[in-house]
C-alpha cells in the first residue's frame, strides 16, 4: 500500500521484511470507505487546480503572441504558443543600464552565501538551546519563539535607522544580516533537536565525544530534514528580495528588480513579465522539489520508534 | 605547600563550585554567532522604535521626547490610522485562523495519500509561497476592464453585465486581498505540518483502535493532535506574524493608497510614515503598538494551544 509503511515494517520486523514485500501490506489504523477517498480526493484536486491556477496563467501569458494578449474576449489558454515573450525580454534586458547577468549574479551570491550562513549560525544555536543546560536558557528560548512574531516588515523602520548607521546601505550584507538575525529558523531547528534521544547524547559523551564532534557528526545528520527545511525557506526569502529597501545602487541590485522593471510596462509588456515571473519561479521550485524528495525520505526513516 | 597539595585544593575549589564559564561555556559558544546578529537586527530595532515612539524624530534632527504625544495622536487625531487597525484586525481574524485551519486540514488529508501523490500535492499547496513574486498575476486576473479573465468569465455566463471593479471598488477589494492572502497561507506552518504527520508514532494508532476509536476525527482529536504540539505551535507562531503583517500584498495588488483607505493595514501606516513622510517617532509608535498587539494574540493563542494538547 504505502510505500513508507512498508519501510517502517521491515524495519521494525526485519525476519518477516521481505515477506511482506510481496503480500500486500495492510495498513493497521482505521480505513476510510472508497467513496470517502474519492470524494476527498476531487475536493484536493478542486483545490489544486486554485491553487496553481495563477502559475499556470503565468506559463500561458509568457507563451502568448501580442494580438492574443490583446484578444477580447480574453481566452485563458494559449492558441499558437510562441516564444516572443522570450526574445523580447532579452530585448529589453539588453537595453538595461546594468547587465542581466549582474542581477542574475546579485541574486545568486546573496541567495546562496546567506543560506549557506544562516544554516551554520542558526543550527548552531539550535544545539544548546535543545540538548545543553545553561542558566536562562528558558528566557532564551522564549525571547527566540517571540521573536518569530516580529517580521522584517514589522520591525523595518527601526533596522533601517541600525543599517545606515553601520553603514551598510548598498552592501550585500544588509540583505545577508538582517536574515541571519531571523529567530525563525533558529526555533525550527530546535523543535526537531530536541527529538533526538537523550541516550544517544549520553553514549556519545561516555565514549568521550566532545561537543564540537556531537554537533557536526551526531547531531547535524540526525536533524537532516529540518535543516533541509530550512534550505527551502532561507533561499526562497533571499531569492526573491528585490533588495529595494536598503540598495539604491542599481548594480547591487537584485533579479527580482527585473521583473518590476519590464511589468511596470503595462499590458503590452505582460507577456514579457510573465516570461521573467517564469523564470524567477524556477530556482526556488527546483530547490524544493530537489530538497522535497531527501525530507520525505528522511521522515520516513524517522518515524521508527 | 608541596605542588600536590595545591592541586588538591584546586580540585576541590572546582567541584564545590564550579565558575559560570566552566558550566555555561559550550552553551555561549555555540550561542555567541547567533546571538550577536540577533541582538543587533531584531532586539536592537524593536528596543529602538519603542524609545522613538516617546519622541519627534526626522532622521536629519537628533529625536526629541515628547511623552506619550504620539500615542494620543493615534487616537484622536488620526481617522486614517483608525482605518487601518480596524482592517487590521479584520484580516488577522479572518486568514489567521482559517489559513492555520485549512493548512492542517490539507495537511492532514494529504498525509493519507500514498508517497508520490502525498510529494506532488504538498508541493502544490506549498507553490504559491515559493512562486514569491507571482501573485502579480492576481492583478491580471481580477483586472477591472472586460479584458480581466474573471470579469469575462462573468460576462460570458451573464452573470453581470458590466465589468466589476474588483480592485479599486471598496465592496470588492478587501474580498480579493483576502482571497490572495489566503492562497499565500499554506506556507511554513503547512509544511511542519506535514512533515509532522509523517513522523507521528504509529503504535499509538494501532493501540488507539484497539481502545475503540471509531472513526477518523475521534482518531485526530485523540491520538494525533495531541502528539502534534510542537508543530502546531510552530504554524500558530507563523500565522499570527503572517495575519498581522498583511500589507505589502495589499499595497501591490490594490495600490498605494487604496480607494477610501478600504485594504490600507498597519504596517502600510508603518511605511507611510516611516519611509514616505520621515516622521520616524509617529511610525514607531504604530509599530510599538502593532508588536503588542501581536503579543496579545500570541499569549491567548498559545495558552489555548496548550490546554488542547495536553
Amino acid at each position: 500500500m504505502e510505500r513508507d509503511d512498508e519501510m517502517i515494517h521491515s524495519a521494525e520486523t526485519p525476519a518477516l521484511g521481505r515477506k511482506k514485500h510481496f503480500g500486500r501490506y495492510k495498513k493497521p489504523s482505521l480505513s476510510r470507505s472508497k467513496g470517502g477517498t474519492i470524494a476527498i480526493f476531487i475536493f484536493l484536486i478542486m483545490v489544486s487546480v486554485f491553487m496553481v491556477m495563477p502559475m499556470v496563467y503565468t506559463i500561458v501569458q509568457s507563451l502568448k503572441p501580442i494580438n492574443e494578449i490583446f484578444l477580447y474576449p480574453p481566452r485563458f489558454f494559449v492558441q499558437q504558443p510562441t516564444l516572443d515573450n522570450f526574445t523580447m525580454m532579452i530585448q529589453l534586458v539588453q537595453d538595461m543600464w546594468v547587465p542581466f547577468e549582474r542581477y542574475l549574479f546579485n541574486s545568486l551570491f546573496v541567495a546562496i552565501v546567506g543560506t549557506g550562513l544562516y544554516i551554520v549560525v542558526a543550527s548552531m544555536a539550535a544545539y544548546p538551546l535543545s540538548k545543553l543546560k545553561f542558566r536562562y536558557a528558558a528566557l532564551y528560548y522564549q525571547i527566540i519563539v517571540w521573536a518569530i512574531l516580529f517580521r522584517p516588515e514589522v520591525t523595518r523602520i527601526p533596522q533601517y535607522v541600525i543599517i545606515a548607521k553601520l553603514g551598510l546601505i548598498n552592501t550585500y550584507l544588509s540583505i545577508i544580516l538582517p536574515v541571519l538575525a531571523t529567530s525563525f529558523g533558529v526555533f525550527l531547528m530546535r523543535q526537531f533537536m530536541i527529538t533526538v534521544p537523550d541516550e544517544i547524547i549520553e553514549a556519545a559523551k561516555i565514549d568521550g565525544v566532545g561537543h564540537f564532534t556531537m554537533f557536526t557528526r551526531i547531531i547535524m545528520p540526525m536533524v537532516k530534514p529540518a535543516w533541509l527545511t530550512l534550505i527551502i525557506f532561507t533561499f526562497q526569502q533571499l531569492w526573491n528580495t528585490t533588495g529595494g529597501q536598503y540598495i539604491y545602487d542599481e548594480t547591487v541590485k537584485m533579479l527580482p528588480t527585473v521583473l518590476q522593471q519590464i511589468s511596470s510596462g503595462g499590458i503590452a509588456r505582460s507577456g514579457a513579465g510573465a516570461a521573467v515571473a517564469l523564470i524567477l519561479m524556477i530556482p526556488p521550485i527546483t530547490v524544493f522539489i530537489i530538497s522535497q524528495s531527501s525530507v520525505m525520505e528522511t521522515m520516513a526513516q524517522s518515524g521508527i520508534k | 605547600m608541596s605542588a600536590v597539595q595545591s592541586d588538591i585544593k584546586t580540585a576541590r575549589k572546582v567541584r564545590r563550585k564550579p565558575s559560570f564559564l566552566k558550566e555555561n561555556g559550550p552553551a555561549l559558544v555555540f550561542l555567541a554567532p547567533f546571538t550577536l546578529f540577533f541582538f543587533v537586527f531584531t532586539i536592537l530595532p524593536i528596543l529602538t522604535s519603542i524609545f522613538f515612539s516617546f519622541t519627534y524624530f526626522n532622521m536629519l534632527e537628533p529625536p526629541r521626547l515628547i511623552g506619550f504625544t504620539n500615542y494620543i495622536r493615534m487616537f484622536f487625531d488620526d481617522d486614517v490610522f483608525l482605518i487601518a487597525l480596524k482592517n487590521t484586525l479584520i484580516f488577522a481574524f479572518i486568514t489567521g485562523p482559517l489559513g492555520y485551519t485549512l493548512s492542517f486540514l490539507f495537511a492532514w488529508l494529504i498525509n493519507e495519500f500514498r508517497r508520490g501523490v502525498r510529494s506532488l500535492l504538498t508541493l502544490i499547496f506549498y507553490s504559491p509561497v515559493l512562486a514569491g513574486n507571482v501573485y502579480f498575476i492576481w492583478v491580471f486576473m481580477f483586472s477591472g476592464d472586460a479584458y480581466g479573465l474573471i470579469n469575462s468569465t462573468l460576462i460570458k455566463l451573464s452573470l453581470i453585465k458590466e465589468p466589476i471593479q474588483w480592485l479599486t471598488d471598496p465592496k470588492y477589494n478587501f474580498t480579493v486581498v483576502t482571497l490572495v492572502i489566503l492562497w499565500l497561507s499554506m506556507g511554513a506552518g503547512f509544511l511542519a505540518f506535514v512533515a509532522g504527520l509523517q513522523s507521528l508514532d504509529r503504535s499509538l494508532f494501532e493501540a488507539g483502535t484497539i481502545d475503540g476509536i471509531k472513526n477518523r476525527f475521534q482518531e485526530l482529536w485523540y491520538i494525533t493532535l495531541p502528539q502534534m504540539g510542537p508543530q502546531l505551535l510552530f504554524g500558530a507562531v507563523m500565522s499570527i506574524a503572517g495575519a498581522f503583517a498583511v500589507g505589502y500584498e495589499s499595497m501591490s495588488i490594490t495600490g498605494f493608497p487604496s480607494t477610501d483607505y478600504s485594504t490600507h493595514t498597519l504596517v502600510l501606516h508603518i511605511l507611510d510614515f516611516g519611509n514616505m513622510r520621515f516622521e520616524m517617532g509617529y511610525a514607531s509608535a504604530v509599530a510599538v503598538f502593532l508588536f503588542a498587539l501581536m503579543l496579545l494574540a500570541w499569549w491567548i493563542v498559545s495558552k489555548t494551544l496548550s490546554k488542547l494538547t495536553d
